[in-house]
């Protein structure tokens, strides 16, 4: 902590489970795994430019059941990252500021990333699965 | 030290000394470019995304041609540069808030962005290997 003797704000612990107060904290935990993830977008890359043997030893490992895990749980922190990304772009601009809108707004986003992942998982399926 | 003390020392005004600190210079920028990228990144992930999904079963000539593509290499250049662009501004945030030690706060913010530019690099570099290569 701050060597700081200023008064604290209240922690956690002390606030009523908000849906706002979720879609704050899971926006950066997204962001945190998206970040990892990122190495995924490197490792595509680079064993595509690698040739084909090492672009099919890529494709089998995203294909793994580990792979699809980790593949499944990134797209959907991509897609909440983005709606909910949106909606703080929206809020940035001076707009959804009553509390009944900023609650409203919490669930849209929380709904729009599921139906996104979802629409994307139901393509992949029908389509034969990952990779 | 209060700031009595520093005055004392330094004959200058406190004002003098608080100016220029913090985020009054750089923290207006930080919060432009997280925006100006995230909006990029609507934009640039939604494209990733369909390509991708596009690219389901794809063989490696396949996969290879369509990356090689002038409008795709240049938009996954965009994309890989202000995808990692946005993770440095983004756990830049998060480390400060959460880490107080100074030295490992200092250490953090460094090795994201080694590893931030090493990821960049990288990418570029493979997908002008795939668009240059036939």
């Amino acid at each position: 902590m701050a060597d700081t003797q200023r008064p604290l704000s209240p922690h956690l612990q002390i606030y009523k489970r908000q849906v706002q107060m979720m879609t704050s904290i899971v926006h950066r935990a997204t962001g945190i795994a998206l970040a990892v993830g990122s190495l995924l977008v490197v490792g595509g890359l680079l064993h595509l430019a690698a040739g084909e043997d090492s672009f099919n030893h890529f494709k089998r490992i995203i294909g793994s059941p580990l792979g699809m895990v980790l593949l499944i749980g990134w797209s959907w922190s991509l897609f909440f990252h983005l709606c909910n990304g949106i909606r703080h772009l929206i809020q940035d601009a001076g707009l959804g500021y009553g509390i009944p809108q900023f609650v409203r707004s919490s669930w849209l986003s929380i709904a729009g990333s599921i139906v996104l992942t979802v629409l994307v998982w139901a393509y992949v399926m029908t389509a034969g699965g990952a990779a | 030290m209060s700031a009595k003390e520093t005055v004392v020392k330094d004959r200058r005004h406190p004002l003098k000394i608080a100016r220029g600190l913090g985020s009054s210079q750089s923290g207006v920028g930080h919060w432009w470019s997280q925006r100006v990228t995230a909006a990029a990144l609507v934009l640039l992930g939604v494209w990733f995304v369909i390509t991708v999904l596009c690219l389901l079963h794809a063989d490696y000539a396949t996969a290879h041609a369509a990356v090689a593509k002038p409008w795709n290499a240049l938009l996954l250049i965009a994309f890989v540069l202000t995808m990692f662009w946005h993770a440095v501004l983004g756990l830049q945030v998060v480390i400060e808030d959460y880490v107080h030690t100074r030295w490992k706060e200092v250490a953090l913010l460094v090795a994201i962005k080694f590893l931030a530019v090493l990821g960049a690099l990288a990418s570029v570099l493979a997908v002008l290997r795939i668009a240059l290569t036939p």
